[in-house]
């Protein structure tokens, strides 16, 4: 391997953390905290990062308006919602801590809506079974991004890099010890020194045509991860939103928020039938999202779509004011983007790809992932969700396992020596594959393949293919399409320099989702069943048996490898809580290890 | 591999107004944008953009940079006017991309600057690095230490608070603003922005600091003349002037120009609130 043909910048720390959304920060305050140099690397400006997108509030069991609700139907809840494939562990540490860091937001200065005696608001929201989200308008994770924003930048001790972005994590044997890029304002290579790395670069959407997910979801951390020898898990589950803007076309895919439906806002097909009353009697409206969206995916195929393909979401009955004051974004958004008043008009609303459950496996407590030295926290993570995630519990999840992976890393880079030694090689051979797309006409006689329009095309096969609804077939047309898009992307090339190109950034990104795309396609082909947000149709009832395991995807030396893990089953002492939720039903339980066989007391598994 | 050439199954087919309403207009957009970098003659270069139905301007120089110009540097994220990044001056007004319709627009050429009250970097993108050093330097919100959470607030504290939390930074306000436009007085005057930033902590009803003289002496409120340029061009619509600025300056006033204080002040040093 050469060694590195171009200069470099160098910037050491004891913690490096990968993106500046709310898991990002949150690691980083509590890295500085543990009394390390913290180094956070963001993509974008401070403050951008997708958590802003987030609108609904934050689900977190404080029991102010529903004095019955406590951290066990919480945990409840999401176990159910997940599909039993969740983390036990992570859901039971998640359902205790989220109370506490939604009072340290306040505690720094974030803002929340109240109830009439002054204590913090929580709005209803889909299959939570109390009134659950700590919430601010329809701008949570607006307020969730300033408040710990403001909190991290008046933090000794942590240094951020705006708009750099990152393209490989370092190793010194089986260790990370740092990552490598470039500073999109200058076009300089920098790498990155440190003692321990935490991921929380977030989720991958952006391989999909419509999707309510911004310019950073590609999933870079998930393929840097990977390519390091991580472990990914669950990556089959890929999130539909039911509620989508479907026109017009340039808006088709930004997200409507599922406070519409919180607040009482209701879905009507083109006849006028509110079908939900149908798909989901008892849920109705706030059934989960997995369910929403494929009812509304099976009106428009029956025939009953909106003239745009799509269902009607209306709140017209709950008041103009009403509208206003607690879904200020939603009107606006309508108005500016669709000339649509929502206070006398439906919206059109159609899925849109929204989250992803799957992600880089770690340890519970301490968001250790398979590699030393490497850590992920928030939607770059695996586990917590399962099959399926509640509404709610992502901006949770990324205060929980922000804080917790800020604290392990911290420990890790504090203890495990201080070999912080940079493989020259390593740096050669990722600048020869990074500059090589600038390197001017493609080698061989054929042409020249254009970043964009590989995206456009890998959007189109993903959409088709590997959507809201799958099959074998399907999923191995996609997989097709992805090998031949992976063959035409070494031919990639761009024209300009290294300065704020955005065609080059989009190189690396296009191998990144295509990798990413891999592990989507061959995890959704392992599982033949249906179970969340996996919709087989030619496999359309749960198995038991695969309600028994997660999927993992892992690099092996002649590629993409997925193998089987064992679900961790609930422990003894936590069953009896599924009870507590208001929508456990004996009948309906979830296929797998608890419907079938009752394992032995004091299984294998180490206690905590 | 074989199962390329199998035929969909008719349920994975979308219906097919789904994916086939691609919703040209038959009309064609001429774009003029501004590319260049420090040093260099900045020019307009025009490009030829098929019109969609709703399109707005940050779709037209996606279409560019996926067709013509791989290299137009442009800032964005959300694409749905929350995360403030896109801001750029679409004939001559400072806007967010991701809002403006073109259709809102007269008809004929389009012209997309980059913000002109900062410094260059490349073609639509400026360095907005300024702001965030003067966020570091107001004190951040601290509560009295023995002011336990949970706390009682009542919902009108929070809805005076949340006019001002609305704020997406996307420094149009700071563009547009003529102390900073056309004075250049960046080191001695906050801008818009920050002042609604000191409003929503100065009324914060569990904040305990005082930033008001900070807000005069470095932040240099009183430049501000109040011509509610910056209320124009917030896309979020917060009355940055009236609510945020004025209610300031009375604070700063009923600290400098009170004459019962000012006498105070002269017996017993500064801090007589």
């Amino acid at each position: 391997m050469a060694a590195a043909s171009e200069p470099y910048d160098t910037i050491e720390c004891d913690v490096l953390v990968v993106g500046a959304g709310g898991a990002g920060m949150r690691a980083a305050i509590a890295a500085a905290e543990a009394g390390c140099s913290v180094t956070v690397v963001t993509k974008s400006l401070l403050g951008k990062a997708h958590t802003v997108m987030a609108e609904g509030g934050i689900a977190a069991a404080i029991g102010n308006v529903d004095p019955e609700d406590s951290w066990e139907v919480h945990f409840a809840d999401t176990m159910l919602g997940g599909q039993l494939l969740n983390n036990w562990r992570m859901v039971e540490l998640y359902a205790h801590e989220v109370i506490d860091r939604v009072l340290e937001l306040e505690r720094w200065g974030g803002i929340f809506d109240r109830t009439e005696d002054g204590r913090i608001m929580q709005r209803a929201f889909g299959a939570h079974s109390w009134k659950r989200l700590a919430h601010v308008g329809d701008r949570t994770g607006l307020e969730l991004i300033r408040t710990c924003q403001d909190k991290m930048v008046h933090t000794q001790a942590v240094n951020v890099c705006m708009e750099y972005t990152l393209t490989s994590l370092l190793k010194s044997g089986d260790r990370v010890c740092g990552a490598f890029g470039y500073n999109r304002n200058t076009g300089g290579l920098v790498a990155f020194k440190a003692g321990a790395v935490v991921l929380a670069s977030g989720g991958w959407g952006r391989m999909y045509r419509f999707t309510s997910n911004s310019w950073e979801c590609a999933g870079d951390g998930a393929a840097m991860a990977y390519e390091a020898g991580a472990d990914l898990l669950d990556m089959e589950f890929v999130q539909f939103h039911p509620t989508g803007m479907i026109w017009p076309p340039g808006a088709r895919g930004i997200l409507v928020t599922e406070a519409v439906r919180g607040e009482g806002g209701l879905l009507f097909n083109a006849e006028g039938s509110r079908f939900m009353l149908d798909y989901d009697p008892v849920k109705k409206e706030l059934s989960s999202r997995d369910v929403v969206a494929r009812s509304i995916y099976k009106e428009v195929q029956a025939g009953r779509g909106t003239p745009h393909g799509g269902a009607y979401l209306d709140v017209r009955h709950l008041g103009a004011d009403y509208v206003k004051r607690k879904l200020p974004s939603m009107y606006e958004q309508f108005h500016a983007l669709a000339s649509i008043d929502i206070t006398n008009q439906p919206m059109e609303v159609g899925p849109t790809i929204h989250y992803t459950m799957g992600g880089v496996r770690v340890e519970p407590e301490t968001a250790a992932t398979t590699v030393p030295g490497l850590y992920a926290a928030g939607e770059v993570a695996g586990g917590l969700h399962g099959a399926n995630r509640l509404g709610g519990n992502s901006l949770g999840d990324i205060l929980v396992f922000g804080r917790r992976a800020g604290d392990a890393a911290a420990t890790f880079a504090k203890t495990a020596g201080a070999t912080r030694v940079i493989d020259d090689a390593q740096i050669g051979a990722e600048q020869a594959a990074l500059l090589q797309p600038l390197g001017g006409d493609a080698n061989g006689s054929a042409p020249a393949e254009n970043p964009y329009k590989l995206h456009e095309d890998l959007q189109l096969a993903m959409q088709d293919d590997a959507g809201i609804g799958r099959s074998e077939e399907s999923l191995q047309r996609a997989l097709a399409a992805i090998l031949t898009l992976r063959e035409r992307s070494a031919r990639i090339r761009v024209a300009g320099g290294r300065v704020l190109n955005p065609g080059w950034h989009a190189c690396r990104e296009l191998t990144n989702m295509l990798t990413i795309s891999e592990a989507i396609v061959r995890s959704a082909i392992e599982r033949r069943e249906s179970r969340g947000s996996q919709w087989r149709f030619d496999h359309l009832e749960q198995d038991a048996e695969f309600g028994k395991i997660n999927f993992v995807t892992r690099r092996g030396d002649d590629g993409m490898r997925v193998a089987s893990v064992p679900v961790p089953p609930l422990p003894d002492r936590l069953r009896p809580l599924l009870e507590r939720s208001r929508f456990y039903d004996p009948a309906k339980l979830p296929k797998g290890y608890l419907t079938e066989t009752v394992p032995a007391v004091g299984t294998r598994r180490k206690r905590k | 591999m074989a199962v390329v050439d199998q035929p969909k199954p008719s349920i994975d087919a979308p219906a097919e107004n789904v994916l086939t309403a691609s919703g040209l207009t038959g009309e064609t957009l001429t774009l003029r944008v501004l590319k260049g970098v420090p040093g260099e003659e900045a020019a307009e270069v025009a490009y030829q953009v098929p019109v969609v139905a709703g399109m707005v301007i940050l779709d037209a120089v996606h279409y560019v940079q996926h067709n013509l110009d791989t290299d137009l540097a442009c800032r964005w994220n959300c694409k749905a006017a929350k995360c403030g990044s896109c801001s750029a001056e679409v004939n001559g007004r400072p806007v967010l991309m991701c809002k403006t319709r073109v259709d809102d627009l007269p008809a004929g050429p389009v012209t997309v600057h980059p913000l002109k009250s900062f410094p260059l970097i490349k073609d639509l993108v400026t360095d907005v690095s300024r702001n965030y050093e003067v966020n570091r330097e107001i004190p951040p919100f601290t509560a009295a230490p023995d002011d336990g959470t949970p706390w009682r607030i009542p919902q009108q504290d929070i809805d005076r608070l949340y006019e001002f939390r609305k704020c997406i930074e996307c420094f149009l306000c700071q563009d547009v603003c003529h102390i900073l436009r056309s004075h250049d007085y960046s080191d001695r005057f906050y801008g818009p922005r920050f002042f609604v930033r000191v409003a929503s902590l100065e009324m914060h009803p569990k904040d305990v600091l005082d930033r008001r003289d900070q807000t005069r002496d470095q932040g240099g409120l009183g430049y501000c003349n109040i011509t509610k340029c910056c209320t124009e061009v917030c896309p979020e619509h917060i009355h940055i002037t009236d609510n945020a600025i004025i209610p300031l300056k009375e604070r700063v006033a009923d600290v400098h120009w009170d004459p019962v204080r000012f006498v105070g002040r002269k017996l017993f040093g500064r801090n007589t609130d």
